[in-house]
């Protein structure tokens, strides 16, 4: 065991078990996974994604590149790529290694090193376009898919709850370490709310291992929870900042059973960062080996977890702050056997400090390599050359079981840049700051620079280390600092490409510890400066969040509602089948027992023919349009002429856009003067509204109408057929007959309900629409099913519907059209108000493109073999071999009326090509010869909706 | 996510927004008397201003009102929203 007896936050009286890989170990409470683990003495946790390289604990917190481990809470509730270090430890913790096969000891792949000799930078860019694109396929891929990877997404659905809360602040500080706490005191005196989130279980950052701050910690945290007006959210990442204060959390709940995570959205007048900085790894030989750990993280595991990481341990510093990372692994009982400082010299207190302790520091020195195999056992230490790599001609063996890397720091810029703050270089410090903001935002603490001491600089640092084997500078990656030169070499000289062609920073770390050293060894290969090589955008989200706390409550039915209609649970009761249409949930059919879908469709068209059908049209589009200027408002918008229609007519009305394609349709109907029934398609019910009310508000304000969706008002019962008077005329009152022709309206009343009743049609048969508000509706379809008993009333669905309007040679938007038909090629100038002088659309009717007697036109099409359906969407050539498209099959039924298939499609020129004989092509055979027919196959002139 | 300033209604979130093209421009009086090119260019010619750019929005989950706006389009700042029929304000500096 490496626990120390005493000392760090955990509890030791409160023991917790877990597992990794199917062993059982013992933690405390206030664990992670990782001080778990190196409390038992694991240091090897994991695989590399490429490689399959040992890899170990590198870090104590966020920036993690290597200990990603799958955590299993159950079916459903697998965690891959969970950072050790940010898991808090609970009793019962099931957590496995990734990444390794068969076991995480020996790994075959790594024993191979299939990767290394094949997976250098650019691999996969090489391999995919050159001549090896062949080899890609049948011997690369395979082998790839089954080494690389980095984790097992889960297979079940998650079972777990996910939250979501807007929050409005005076201020939001981010990082609850010395800065952020200090802020939040100071914004709290200040009066107003205060938001103070930190990413880990506790609050207190770099003072967590200040066992002498904390006193004063507690003291504080203890004023800030007693104060209402400031929320502390652990474990919450402030992971995206949007314009305005925007910020957006992950917060990650301690019941993750009831609620698992929830995202925050807060709105703050000022946000304070303190997100601290990162310290730098150190690009050496065999610098990824399980033991090599970052200086600073070593010593918050001895002392905020109490942990020994090692009992022998070497340093190789270019920093201050290793010195002090070594003193308290010193402290805590480790022998150090060497420091190797990387600069000329160290300050000479901390020289002092080092003989004083016994501590040997060999002055400019780096590591040539490591020894070991699943863990360090030692290093070669070397004098840094004039290039600053190490001599190994002049190396001498150190053993070590923990070597500590002290390269100076990085300010956590993310989010100051993330909401388009300017970055600026602080060659002092060799560090991004954050410079001009351009939002309500202050940097406090190690991100802004403060408390920060300049250290060997980076590209100092790296020098030299571009010839060394295997260092590596992105560990989760494996990108090494040869990886970076070869690019270099290669000819890519943008970091963005450079980042792009390695990968280097594109890993789920996004970089935290790779970024600053793949930019030190461009610059290096480059003989230019850091900030001359420049920086890669940093975007959300900070950390990997995960996709259940963006969906939060919008899942299933709540993230895709379903509309239905009056009449859907009828239509369920009768064993409907159903079909999406938009939002809308509408019955396709109806079939009988053991009847299949052609022949239930079949037995509706034919009764709609023979006798009476009757369909549920409430998903139709509803406007009443209103006001003393209602017919003139309709009269510039639709192309139709509407001044001159009487009250208690209908028209058919079109509507275009200002290019003149043809946008929706639909019946309206004239109840009053001044009062429009207005309908549109299914789908277009909303985007007709928006356009309209835009031509109202912006074009027309000084018409005095106004425009309301009744579409959720009204429930729609078509009756079409023969017999359709026959049933409904016994039901009706207040209607006056006579009256009443087809394209008719009427306020009356049905079975008793005020109704609006329209003598419509949509089938070519003699058709009502029964317009009844929608609570009623039931009750009057019941009403109107009694009544057609003896007539053998027929409840249809959309399927037969659509039969039934394409034997009539009738549109539907949207499927006939599609955004680039006119009136004329849909044959409807015949609405078109000669005498208008505009409308929308009306002026882009006379471009000359517009006019070409070869635009596509609306045509039917029959097969010639009478028995077989063309593709919808196949295309019109004109010879079975011809390579040309003419047009394209719009819509394809088979006609149990009419004995035979039947088509209507777009044909260049078509209305001239009646008789002719074109092919429509197909996915899986011989194009298929069709007959060009006049768009209406059934009744041309209409006698059957006039009886 | 923005927050916007709807004229009628104050500072609403983004997502109660729809934005609609263009603003300021005038649907011709009597568009048959435009050539070819002179209705092409209403119905299809913009600005696309990089820059300070006077916007069209709808506040279409809110009061439903159209309004203008004048937004920065690379920085997404807006500098005024304003109802229509009024004068655009001038670009800050
Ligand atoms: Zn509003």
């Amino acid at each position: 065991m490496t626990r120390l007896a005493t000392g760090g936050r955990i509890d030791r009286t409160r023991p917790l078990r877990f597992s990794f890989d199917g062993r059982d170990y013992t933690g405390f409470a206030g664990d992670t996974l990782a001080s778990a683990l190196l409390a038992n003495g694991v240091h090897l946790v994991g695989r590399s994604f490429k490689y399959h390289r040992p890899r170990g604990i590198l870090s104590a917190g966020v920036e993690e590149p290597n200990a990603l481990v799958e955590i299993d809470r159950g079916v459903g509730r697998r965690e891959p790529n969970a950072r050790a270090t940010m898991v808090p430890l609970v009793e019962g913790l099931v957590a496995r290694s990734q990444n390794r096969w068969p076991s995480l000891r020996f790994d075959l792949a790594a024993l191979a090193g299939l990767g290394s000799a094949v997976l250098g930078a650019g691999f996969y860019y090489k391999t995919f376009l050159g001549p090896g694109r062949d080899a890609w396929h049948k011997r690369w891929e395979p082998l790839i898919r089954r080494m690389a990877g980095l984790g097992r997404a889960p297979e079940a659905a998650d079972p777990d709850r996910y939250g979501n809360r807007y929050a409005h602040a005076e201020v939001l500080v981010v990082g609850a370490g010395p800065a952020g706490i200090a802020a939040a005191l100071e914004a709290a005196a200040a009066g107003g709310r205060v938001i103070l989130c930190d990413e880990q279980a506790e609050f207190g950052g770099s003072l967590l291992a200040e066992p002498r701050a904390w006193p004063q910690l507690a003291a504080d945290m203890a004023a800030l929870s007693a104060n209402p007006a400031v929320t502390l959210l652990p474990r919450t990442t402030a992971f995206s900042y949007g314009l305005q204060n925007f910020v957006a959390l992950a917060q990650v709940l301690e019941q993750p059973n009831d609620l698992r995570e929830r995202l925050w959205q807060v709105r703050a007048q000022r946000v304070v960062l303190a997100t601290g900085a990162l310290e730098r790894p150190i690009p050496f030989s065999g610098n990824d080996r399980p033991g090599v750990m970052l200086a600073d993280a070593a010593r918050h595991y001895a002392q905020r977890w109490g942990v020994l990481p090692g009992r022998n341990v070497a340093a190789v510093v270019a920093h201050d702050t290793g010195y002090a990372a070594t003193f308290a692994l010193q402290d805590a009982g480790a022998v150090i056997a060497a420091v190797l400082e990387m600069r000329e010299a160290a300050p000479a207190a901390l020289l002092a400090e080092a003989a004083r302790r016994g501590v040997r520091v060999l002055a400019n020195h780096g590591v040539v390599g490591t020894r070991g195999g699943l863990r360090i056992s030692g290093l070669l230490a070397a004098p840094r050359g004039a290039d600053g790599a190490p001599d190994a001609a002049r190396a001498t063996p150190i053993a070590c079981d923990l070597l500590l890397m002290a390269g100076g720091w990085t300010p956590s810029v993310h989010l100051f840049s993330q909401a388009r703050g300017m970055l600026r270089w602080d060659a002092a410090l060799d560090a991004f700051l954050p410079g001009e903001a351009r939002e309500a935002v202050t940097c406090v603490g190690a991100c802004a620079g403060e408390g920060l001491a300049p250290g060997l600089p980076v590209t100092q640092m790296a020098a030299g280390s571009a010839r060394a084997p295997k260092a590596f500078i992105d560990q989760q990656n494996d990108v090494t600092t040869r990886d970076i030169a070869l690019a270099v070499r290669e000819g890519f000289r943008s970091i963005e490409h450079v980042k792009r062609y390695t990968t280097n920073g594109m890993a789920t770390d996004q970089g935290k510890t790779s970024n600053m050293l793949g930019l030190a060894l461009v610059a290096g290969e480059l003989g230019r400066s850091v900030p001359e090589v420049g920086l890669t955008t940093f975007r959300a989200p900070y950390t990997p969040t995960s996709f259940g706390a963006f969906a939060g409550r919008h899942r299933g039915l709540q993230f895709d509602p379903v509309r239905a209609a009056p009449l859907h649970d009828w239509a369920v009761q009768q064993g409907a089948v159903f079909e999406p249409v938009g939002q809308w949930q509408r019955a396709r059919y109806f079939p009988h027992a053991g009847e299949e879908m052609r022949a239930a469709v079949d037995r509706e068209c034919l009764a709609v023919r023979e006798s009476v059908g009757i369909f549920d049209a409430s998903t139709l589009g509803k406007i009443e349009v209103v006001g003393p200027d209602a017919a003139l408002f309709l009269e510039r918008c639709y192309v139709n002429a509407w001044q001159k229609l009487g009250i208690g007519r209908c028209r058919y009305g079109l509507l275009l856009r200002e290019d003149g394609f043809i946008y929706d349709d639909g019946v309206v109907g004239r109840l009053a003067a001044d009062r429009f029934h207005v309908t549109t398609t299914t789908g277009g019910a909303a985007r007709v509204l928006h356009m309209l009310e835009d031509y109202r508000q912006t074009e027309f304000p000084e018409l005095h109408v106004w425009l309301t969706s009744t579409t959720e008002h009204w429930g729609v019962i078509a009756l079409q057929g023969p017999r359709a008077r026959d049933v409904l005329a016994p039901l009706v009152a207040g209607l006056d007959w006579a009256d009443f022709p087809h394209m008719a309206v009427a306020e009356c009343r049905v079975a008793g309900i005020a109704a609006r009743l329209f003598r419509v049609s949509f089938s070519g048969e003699l058709g009502f629409e029964v317009n009844v508000p929608a609570s009623q509706a039931p009750a009057v379809w019941q009403a109107l099913m009694q009544a057609g008993a003896a007539h053998g009333i027929t409840p249809y669905g959309t399927e037969a519907m659509h039969v039934l309007r394409a034997e009539k040679g009738f549109i539907i938007v949207g499927q006939e059209t599609d955004g680039t038909v006119t009136p004329d090629d849909a044959g409807l100038t015949w609405l078109v108000g000669k005498a208008k002088p505009d409308f929308i659309g009306k002026r882009s009717l006379t471009r000359p493109e517009m006019l070409r007697a070869d635009r596509r036109q609306l045509v039917g099409l029959r097969p010639h073999d009478g028995r077989n359906l063309p593709d919808e969407g196949a295309q019109l050539i004109a010879t079975a071999t011809s390579r040309e498209a003419e047009g394209h099959v719009t819509s394809a039924y088979r006609s149990a009326s009419l004995g035979h298939p039947i088509a209507l499609g777009l044909l260049a020129g078509g209305r001239a090509r009646l008789g002719d004989t074109v092919f429509a092509t197909s996915l899986n055979g011989a194009p298929m010869a069709l007959e060009v027919v006049a768009p209406c196959f059934l009744d041309p002139k209409g006698d059957r909706l006039r009886g | 996510m923005l927050m916007i300033d709807c004229p009628w209604c104050g500072a609403r979130a983004e997502l109660e927004f729809r934005h609609c093209g263009e603003a300021h421009l005038l649907r011709p009086a009597d568009p048959a008397t435009l050539s070819d090119a002179q209705w092409a260019d209403y119905l299809a010619f913009r600005d696309n201003a990089r820059g300070w750019a006077r916007e069209r929005w709808r506040h279409v989950h809110g009061c439903g009102r159209f309004f203008n706006a004048l937004r920065h389009t690379q920085t997404d700042r807006f500098a005024a929203t304003y109802k229509p029929g009024q004068a655009w304000p001038e670009p800050p500096a």
